[in-house]
């Protein structure tokens, strides 16, 4: 790297360096960072969940305790620990996928993850102020409005802030993605990943207004003595159910569609083959996309809604199962004839595919609304989601992460480490969810603090206990080699896998501009089509010229901490109104933020072409 | 990697002997050993896709096992570029079109099936002898109303064998879900006005275990209750022993007799009815507490675990609406060990009906 923008070294300029970051690749660092730790915490939770569960009548914790952990378990994982994990790949690898400097607002892209990372906090700060939630993670009315404490006042208030940052990433990712594909990269020239990656933003711009309505809903009823889900006052605690599961059914979708995209990639690469049945991916991807909006229902098969009602959602989520099993049939017939390349990312992606096959036959048997009247809310739902969320989003993430390691660190993480943590926490999952099925049927409900004894759970429930202990090895397994290669890894190169795709042309990890010059698409797997002409690398489509670059601002990190600030207040002006000068306060930072960066110009800076050759010079 | 497959195996067998070591569940308990028209309707349709997912599944599998370990990257073919295929438009279609047709299968019963279990409205010649029940959630207990007989129950559901028994459900307080898994799916039961309606049957007779399902705060988990079916004869005898109760009939014992005068001291009477009027639903009814199978849905029906119920209640059901209700509330005991014994040996009394839980399961 030339001098000219060389940067300042040093664990205060570093840090510094990644609060003020509009770099997608670094914001990618701080999501996986920020995600990383949710994860542990929600991986600690479930372990707690599994002790207090390893005998009947276990009186290991207290019932409030219990529910207090569960809820944060899920609230944690779905919005803190899966979304940021998916961001994080989605950050560093989209714009790299599409040939793109950037993404299409890189201020936004920062004010995105501030917004998690401070709804997170504030969450989780109620553990320490009397209590955390504790009516679910659907936190269903009237249970929730009526909870006490201030609880379900911090999901209310948390979650807003972290979903009005997942919104902004979303919209972000939409706008990234139409506009800003390198020449040649047509629609059906994106890989998987960044086919899945557009339709799950698609799916945030619907979705996340419903939560966001919801909460508002919810803080209404709470903070303000608001009565939309009281039905002694008139109000209807069914709304919420509709609301929640608007946004929540897509969610999932959310969650698992950037991971379809990604087993593609991964095993399209390790295949060496072009995916099978390409536009029928894309195709299954999108149907999936928007029958994910059509069935929110399904979750709420004995709230009463009647059989019509019933049967329509019941037959348009088994619809699902169509896209999903092309899917999977795609994913075997790309490996037919390949050349297979057991890697450790391939061995999650190989292990994702009989997992989460089990998950969605789940899924159908769900879908059968007059069955669900046995399966809903007992230890067979549990199984179910665990099934396609650790089956299919947390093994996407361990695949995703060995995958793209090297193009985001500059290092290959250990294989043989890799497949130590992939054993344990693979057999360790099954383990722990598959016996969870039967649980279910034989009697267990779910979001239950404890199990009688003599009713035939305990068997069932040591086994589903042990297999946690086994996926928490793999799990810490993983760690150990994300220090292990930090410290002793060996460098990646640009192309350690062989890759197929653009992020394998530039090099590992890439310049902070990605390409010197936006390269020009010639077909799928524009990289192999080059290797396989000889080429090898990617010809520009454009001359070398000036670059033009985004400057870091500390302004969003500034802005949601406004939002922290105004949330305390707002949650604790219930007990006394002098609480009502916080958010004041709060709101007064965040609106001067924007002030300020509505009036001062602010245009970023050019690398100049002299530097840019000089440095090639240098290489 | 090798042993791949021969470790699932492993696993896959290991599953199996747990499920036979674990039995299926407890009688009575268990969805997988149906004891009634609902549950086995719906463990009907359970199995229709539990083949049909076998049936797939095992397509995946064999293809997956194949593909596996016959395109394995082999040594020395590194380099080895496979050829580019695009798809196939047939086999695409095919595995289009197959599971389409399997969801018809699977679809069809289902449609038929929710209509089915939703219809609640009886028959025109049924209609005049119809049970109807309306269900209660509460937290954490269910009462129930038997309507047009004028008898108020608690915790325990008397119904006769081989009949339709139609409920109406609904919530005090937040939603529950009221569900007895051998006899028939689960409803919710809803605050306001949203009221459910289900029904429910037995084929024979015997104590069948109830739970909520709806996460409804801290005692959520122990919220359980009993459907105690009986034959026809010995239900009407039950109803009309219930509906001659007299409240205020002496005790036989001393102690009890006591019991009962510091039952109306302490103002249990207030939120608790003997008898199935006054109609009041505040606690649990009372009238038959002697014949509970389990006081408060999980302890043992024995004196000593109603004296440690009685003096904490709390300790057994958090959160529940009971605690500190009554008594010297300040202490931690709201009753002393004698008066709670006494209470005990009145409410233990409580025995209207020679038919009680024994009569359905003596008749097994």
């Amino acid at each position: 790297m030339s001098t000219a923008y060389a940067e300042k070294s040093g664990f205060g300029a570093t840090l510094w360096d990644y609060l003020t970051t509009v770099d997608h690749k670094k914001i990618a660092i701080l999501y996986l960072i920020g995600g990383g730790f949710f994860f542990l915490l929600g991986g600690l939770e479930a372990l707690i969940i599994r002790a207090q569960l390893l005998f009947p009548d276990n009186e290991l914790i207290q019932a409030g305790t219990y529910n207090q952990i569960f809820t944060m378990h899920g609230t944690t994982m779905i919005f803190l620990a899966a979304m940021p994990l998916i961001f994080a790949l989605m950050n560093a690898i989209v714009p790299l996928q599409i040939g793109a400097r950037d993404v299409a607002f890189p201020f936004l892209n920062s004010l995105g993850f501030w917004l998690f990372l401070f709804g997170g906090v504030l969450l989780n700060c109620s553990w320490f102020l009397g209590g955390a939630p504790d009516a679910g993670w659907t936190a269903y009315a009237p249970l929730s409005t009526t909870a006490e404490g201030h609880g379900v006042d911090f999901y209310a208030l948390g979650l807003q802030i972290s979903g009005a940052g997942t919104l902004i990433a979303g919209i972000n990712f939409l706008v990234t993605i139409v506009n800003m594909r390198a020449p040649g990269m047509t629609y059906m020239r994106m890989p998987l990943f960044t086919w899945t990656s557009f339709v799950t933003s698609v799916l945030i711009l619907f979705a996340f207004p419903a939560l966001t309505v919801g909460l508002f809903l919810m803080m209404f009823d709470r903070l303000f003595g608001a009565n939309f889900f009281d039905p002694a006052m008139g109000g209807n605690h069914i709304i919420w159910e509709h609301l929640f599961w608007i946004f929540g059914h897509p969610e999932v979708y959310i969650l698992v569609l950037p991971i379809f995209g990604l087993f593609s990639d991964i095993i399209s690469t390790f295949s060496k083959k072009r995916l099978f049945g390409y536009s029928a991916m894309v195709f299954a991807v999108v149907l999936i996309g928007f029958l994910g909006f059509m069935v929110w229902a399904h979750h709420m098969f004995t709230t009463g809604l009647g059989p019509i009602a019933n049967s329509i959602f019941a037959i348009a989520t088994m619809a699902i199962a169509v896209p999903t099993g092309i899917k999977i049939f795609n994913w075997l017939f790309t490996m037919w004839g390949g050349s297979i390349h057991m890697t450790t990312a391939m061995l999650w992606a190989v292990a994702f595919i009989p997992s989460f096959t089990l998950g969605g036959f789940g899924g159908v048997m769900l879908a059968a609304a007059a069955a669900d009247y046995q399966y809903h809310d007992t230890y067979f739902v549990v199984a179910h989601f665990h099934y396609v969320i650790v089956g299919g989003v947390v093994f996407g993430v361990f695949a995703g992460l060995h995958y793209w390691w090297p193009k985001m660190f500059g290092k290959v993480l250990n294989e043989k480490l890799g497949k130590w943590a992939f054993w344990p926490f693979f057999f360790g999952f099954h383990l722990t969810f598959f016996i969870q099925h039967f649980l279910g049927l034989m009697g267990m409900p779910r979001r239950y603090w404890k199990f009688q004894p003599d009713q035939g759970l305990e068997l069932g429930n040591i086994v589903s206990s042990s297999g946690a202990v086994l996926m928490t090895i793999g799990a810490v397994i993983f760690l150990i080699n994300v220090v292990y290669t930090s410290i002793k890894g060996e460098d990646a190169g640009a192309d350690p896998w062989d890759g197929r795709t653009l992020e394998w042309a530039i090099p590992s990890p890439p310049p902070f501009y990605n390409f010197k010059q936006t390269p020009l698409i010639r077909g799928l797997d524009p990289l192999f089509i080059e290797k396989q002409q000889g080429n090898g690398k990617m010809t520009p489509a454009e001359p070398l010229g000036d670059i033009h670059m985004p400057n870091n601002s500390i302004v969003p990190f500034i802005m949601s901490f406004g939002l922290f600030v105004a949330g305390f207040g707002l949650i604790y002006q219930v007990d006394d109104a002098t609480w009502l000068w916080a958010v004041g306060i709060g709101l007064a930072i965040t609106l001067f933020s924007m002030l300020f960066r509505s009036v001062k110009d602010d245009l970023g800076y050019h690398i100049h072409k002299e530097d840019l050759e000089e440095e090639a010079d240098a290489e | 990697m090798k042993g791949w497959m021969g470790k699932s195996r492993i696993l896959f067998s290991l599953t199996l002997l747990m499920l036979v070591l674990s039995g299926c569940g407890k009688t009575n308990l268990t969805a997988l050993d149906p004891k009634g028209e609902g549950a086995e309707s719906i463990y009907d349709l359970m199995m229709l896709s539990v083949i049909i997912m076998t049936g797939v599944g095992i397509v995946v599998l064999v293809i997956y096992t194949f593909v596996l370990i016959r395109y394995r990257r082999r040594e020395g073919h590194e380099d080895y570029v496979p050829k580019q295929t695009e798809g196939n438009k047939f086999l695409e279609i095919l595995w289009t079109v197959i599971p389409i047709l399997l969801l018809v299968v699977l679809a069809i019963p289902t449609v038929q099936k929710t209509f089915m279990l939703a219809d609640t409205t009886p028959s025109a010649e049924d209609e005049k002898d119809a049970i109807k029940i309306e269900v209660s959630g509460q937290l954490y207990w269910w009462h129930y109303t038997y309507n047009g007989q004028e008898i108020q129950a608690s915790q325990d559901l008397y119904i006769p064998t081989g009949e339709r028994v139609y409920l109406n459900l609904k919530s005090q307080d937040v939603i529950h879900s009221f569900w007895v898994p051998s006899l028939a799916g689960k409803m919710d039961t809803n605050p306001g006005e949203n009221e459910n309606e289900m029904f429910i049957q037995a084929y024979e007779e015997g104590v069948y275990y109830g739970k909520c399902t709806e996460f409804c705060g801290p005692s959520h988990s122990i919220m359980d209750f009993k459907i105690v079916a009986v034959s026809p004869e010995e239900f009407d005898q039950w109803v009309s022993d219930m509906q001659n109760v007299n409240a205020d009939a002496t005790p036989e014992s001393a102690s009890a007799q006591e019991g009962k005068e510091l039952f109306k001291q302490q103002a249990c009477i207030g939120c608790h009815a003997i008898g199935s009027y006054p109609n009041s639903n505040v606690g649990p009814n009372l009238t038959n507490f002697g014949d509970r199978v389990e006081i408060a849905g999980v302890l043992d029906n024995d004196k000593e675990s109603l004296v440690d119920w009685l003096q904490d209640p709390e300790k057994y059901k958090p959160g529940n609406l009971m605690t500190g209700k009554y008594g010297d509330t300040e202490s931690a005991k709201p009753l002393t060990d004698e008066e709670a014994s006494k209470i005990a040996d009145y409410l233990l009394q409580l025995k209207p009906s020679e038919v009680s839980p024994e009569s359905a399961e003596a008749d097994e």
